[in-house]
């Protein structure tokens, strides 16, 4: 996930909040503010929906703490509590579209990608630009609710397979089919737009 | 063997990830070499999985980082959401 964390010893830290030294909990969830936050702003579409799950979520951990016992990382663990917040705040919304109940991805039909003769790298520095940003979160905010959780776990959040399985609860085998039918969606909604967006050699000129 | 295009297609995304069986891989590889149509959905899949990582992409609002803190203070500082379940213990 964010940065390189190896140097930290959370589980150390989680003892020592657990014994009662609340205050370093601050510093435990620092580096997963962003994590958090994304995954419930893109379930929820809206950023103070999105800013209000995030908090429940950061807060739930903590009284669950007691729970966390090392068996997942704990930004897995973290991520999974933030999934079922929002889930839950959707379904208080009725807001989950029914799709997500009834379909069955994994017998689903086949995703044609779009057909291009070529293609020329788009560079990240057309990120700078709102409007691209946007196309990409609005591309991944329209996903139905089981391919979105994949595609954030595993190309947002990157999480690996088996990490993107624990915190959904599905198999491994479940998460390749959902994340390549929801890549293969992104590239048929992104790839014609992304390349109409982008005249050649323009990047530089207009950031 | 020769596989045809939409059957490379099945495998965009265990190609990307390095994980198809290695004969598998090899078919792809080898079709992916002679058809353009292919290579470019490939590319591009790979250009967009890229792009949706990279960390512009939802951004944090501002003063997001101050408020949570804040509230955690608030709701932390009160002895009953310690998270103990079982302070006997």
């Amino acid at each position: 996930m964010d940065g390189d964390l190896s140097t930290r010893d959370e589980a150390r830290m989680i003892a020592s909040i657990l014994a009662g030294d609340t205050e370093r909990y601050h510093e435990l969830i620092r580096p997963y503010e962003r994590s958090v936050y994304k995954m419930a702003l893109s379930f929820m579409k809206n950023e103070s929906d999105a800013e209000d799950v995030a908090q429940e979520a950061f807060l739930k951990a903590f009284r669950k703490l007691i729970d966390f016992r090392g068996q997942a990382k704990f930004s897995t663990w973290l991520i999974s509590i933030t999934l079922n917040e929002a889930r839950g705040r959707l379904r208080r919304q009725g807001l989950v579209r029914m799709e997500s109940l009834d379909e069955t991805p994994e017998e689903g039909g086949h995703i044609s990608p779009a057909l291009l003769r070529d293609w020329r790298e788009i560079p990240s520095e057309a990120l700078e630009r709102k409007e691209v940003r946007q196309m990409l979160e609005e591309a991944i905010g329209n996903l139905s609710p089981l391919y979105q959780e994949v595609l954030l776990l595993r190309d947002v959040e990157e999480f690996s397979i088996e990490e993107t399985a624990m915190a959904l609860a599905i198999t491994t085998g479940n998460v390749k089919v959902r994340l390549h039918r929801a890549r293969m969606m992104m590239q048929k909604e992104l790839a014609p737009r992304l390349k109409n967006v982008s005249p050649r050699r323009r990047w530089f000129q207009w950031s | 063997m020769v596989i045809e295009c939409k059957h490379v297609w099945n495998y965009i995304s265990g190609y990307l990830d390095d994980s198809l069986p290695a004969e598998t891989k090899e078919l792809v590889q080898r079709h992916l070499e002679h058809c353009e149509i292919c290579s470019a959905i490939l590319d591009s899949t790979r250009n967009i999985v890229v792009l949706t990582a990279d960390e512009r992409v939802f951004e944090l609002p501002i003063g997001f980082s101050e408020r949570l803190h804040q509230r955690l203070a608030q709701e932390i500082g009160m002895g009953s959401s310690m998270p103990h379940e079982n302070p006997a213990d």
